[in-house]
């Protein structure tokens, strides 16, 4: 998995509340058994004013520069609400961005992020309407700056903490393979198991 | 507990895993090339939903050209791993979430994951389960482990009694709705109180299936004689002694009257009339003979201009009245509303009588196989068709566009699912979440309708 340490980069202002992963990768836009490919369909119903045709909407934020570059997304609670489909997230990183920040997220989506390389960091609503205000003033050169050692964005003259579970964390400025690390822990899962057996038998069917 | 992972994190135990063929064959075809073999294969379930159409008589084709991929796909690695497969021609096949219950494959107080956000329909059982991805997934698979953070706890006690023509369906609407679609962002929900003791089974999974909408981690009801009763004789439960052991021991996952949550809220049933939704979130809910809100009352800047656009999507204004609004088309179905008692309810509002002829789709979808035979049994079937209703085979169908079938463009459907998110059930169709007793009603008007006035 691709390390996520330190970060600056232009950031594309969303603020709507509760963005599903529905508007983030349409039903219809999963196409194949494949986690790559789903990038030309992330957020195709506002993205285009054609969807089959891929006709671009001109309004749409990331459609216009420099947002277009943007790898950072700002947005509202409950961002990647709904369903648990990862291929949201997989279409997100495909397309450049590595990190989200609202003021809260779908718990779903929150896990999937952190196991794709891309940062959710949550910060207060009144605290991301601030960068967002800041970013859309001159949004090429007022780049987000994001330091997950830190745990702190700067923008808008503002050092802004944020809070992230020490696994999560160490997930992200590792890059490790959670799979990797559970396996370490087979002798526990094993000692749990014959422990349980006796416990839970009807579990072990 | 596995382990304590520290900082409030723990590596649980995973004891049941279903897969469907949208997301479990990805995580089955990572799996398979990093050579890591699936542990407890025979605690691994795997069903044909997502994809799969609904249309008598079907096969692996699908109206989506990519469709058959999916099927055929999770039927060879999941048949090469070795795991339990509810195949599409198989008597158990049906919504993933309907069949894990009525099989007897979750049980109280048991851990349950799967690659889909409506997993904690199963808390109804009194077992945490929730939906993960597909990273999480192939973890779950290689490991029967998953590390989680400890959410806060909510309880959310529902006193007094549901009137006449309020379900289940409205309570758990009318709770989002008054809290909002983060309103459960960070918790794990204990629902609880006299009207869900009072809730048989099937009504409980609907309640618990919209957790996920109110933005919860997971939604359990504590087991009791009810869950029980339910549970008893299925088919991968435990049978005779062994139950009643088991049972003993559920007993005691009873929920504590002393116990301390995070957060109370208590809702008294008495205040819920049938509830339908307005907008484009599960929270964007009107009472059936209410109004469309207003923006310029919205608590917040970012809320009013998801209102502004909920709006315009839905084509409804502000101070509009819900009852009466012309519809397009009406369904029934999914892991929130498709099992026999929905259905036999649905029957009992349509019998006798034909959905308007200004509609040009109903449909009513079973949740399972089981349900579609028990339902014929009873000559449910007869009722629907008599009534002008499509009689599909079992599947999550137009919850979304499960095998490639949509609603029309710009259609204004009133449905039984869960979701009325933008484009959802079809392109640009608007979407008014129900009971399926208000989407029945519904249909034999040709408009939204309050199914109490039916008499």
């Amino acid at each position: 998995m691709e390390k996520f340490v330190h970060l600056k980069a232009i950031a594309a202002p969303l603020l709507r509340v509760n963005i599903d992963t529905d508007v983030i990768i349409p039903s219809r836009e999963m196409k194949g058994v494949s986690k790559t490919g789903l990038s030309v369909g992330m957020f195709a119903n506002w993205r285009y004013t054609d969807v089959p045709a891929r006709i671009s909407n001109p309004e749409f934020v990331l459609n216009r520069a420099p947002y277009d570059k943007a790898h950072i997304l700002l947005s509202g609670d409950n961002f990647g609400c709904g369903s648990s489909r990862e291929h949201a997230v997989w279409a997100m990183k495909e397309w450049g961005f590595r990190a989200v920040i609202a003021p809260s997220f779908g718990a779903i989506y929150y896990g999937n992020c952190v196991r794709n390389g891309i940062l959710p960091v949550v910060l207060p609503d009144e605290a991301v309407r601030a960068i967002a205000a800041w970013v859309e003033a001159s949004p090429a050169a007022n780049q987000v700056e994001i330091d997950l050692p830190s745990q702190k964005v700067h923008a808008a003259g503002v050092a802004y903490a944020f809070s992230i579970g020490e696994s999560d964390k160490d997930m992200l400025l590792e890059g490790l393979d959670p799979i990797g690390v559970t396996l370490k822990r087979d002798p526990a899962i094993q000692a749990f198991e014959a422990k349980d057996r006796m416990q839970r038998p009807w579990v072990y069917i | 507990m596995v382990a304590d992972l520290g900082d409030g994190a723990a590596l649980l135990y995973i004891d049941r895993i279903f897969l469907h063929e949208r997301t479990g064959s990805v995580s089955l075809q990572e799996l398979k090339a990093k050579n890591r073999p699936v542990r407890h294969k025979e605690h691994v379930f795997v069903t044909m939903d997502h994809i799969v159409d609904t249309f008598p008589g079907r096969g692996d084709k699908t109206l989506m050209p990519s469709g058959t991929d999916f099927i055929t796909s999770t039927r060879a690695t999941a048949t090469e791993a070795g795991l339990n497969l509810f195949d599409v021609t198989d008597e158990r096949q049906g919504i993933v979430h309907v069949v894990s219950a009525e099989q007897g494959i979750t049980l109280p107080g048991f851990t349950q994951v799967c690659p889909d956000s409506h997993t904690c329909t199963l808390g109804a059982l009194g077992a945490l389960a929730w939906g993960i991805g597909s990273s999480e997934g192939e973890h779950a698979l290689a490991t029967k482990t998953l590390a989680v953070t400890k959410p806060k706890s909510m309880r959310v006690g529902f006193t007094g009694t549901l009137g006449y023509g309020v379900t289940s369906k409205d309570m758990i609407l009318h709770l989002i709705g008054k809290y909002g679609a983060a309103g459960g962002s960070g918790y794990a929900i204990t629902f609880t109180g006299p009207a869900i003791a009072a809730l048989p089974q099937e009504n409980r999974f609907t309640i618990c299936n919209m957790a996920v909408e109110f933005g919860a981690f997971a939604g359990v009801i504590p087991p009791d004689e009810t869950t029980f009763d339910y549970v008893k004789g299925r088919p991968y439960a435990p049978q005779g002694a062994a139950f009643d052991a088991a049972v003993a021991s559920w007993r005691l996952l009873n929920d504590d009257a002393d116990a301390v949550y995070d957060r109370e809220i208590v809702v008294d049933c008495s205040d819920i009339v049938p509830t339908i939704t307005w907008g484009t979130s599960p929270g964007q809910t009107s009472r059936i003979d209410g109004v469309v809100p207003n923006p310029s009352d919205a608590k917040d800047a970012n809320t009013r201009g998801s209102m502004d656009k909920a709006l315009e999507y839905m084509d409804v204004t502000p101070g509009q009245k819900l009852e009466g609004l012309a519809i397009d088309a009406a369904f029934i179905g999914s892991c929130t509303n498709s099992r026999l008692s929905d259905l036999r309810a649905v029957a009992a509002v349509v019998k006798g009588r034909h959905v308007s002829p200004n509609l040009k789709k109903a449909v009513i979808v079973p949740g399972s196989t089981q349900v579609k035979r028990a339902a014929e049994r009873e000559g449910l079937h007869e009722i629907f068709k008599a009534a002008g209703f499509e009689w599909r085979e079992s599947g999550c169908s137009m919850c979304f566009n499960a095998g490639g079938e949509s609603m029309g463009e710009k259609w204004r459907v009133v449905s039984s699912t869960n979701r009325n998110f933008e484009n959802r059930q079809g392109p640009k169709t608007r979407t008014h979440l129900a009971s399926p007793t208000t989407v029945a009603a519904s249909a034999l008007a040709g408009a939204i309708a309050d199914v109490r006035k039916l008499g």
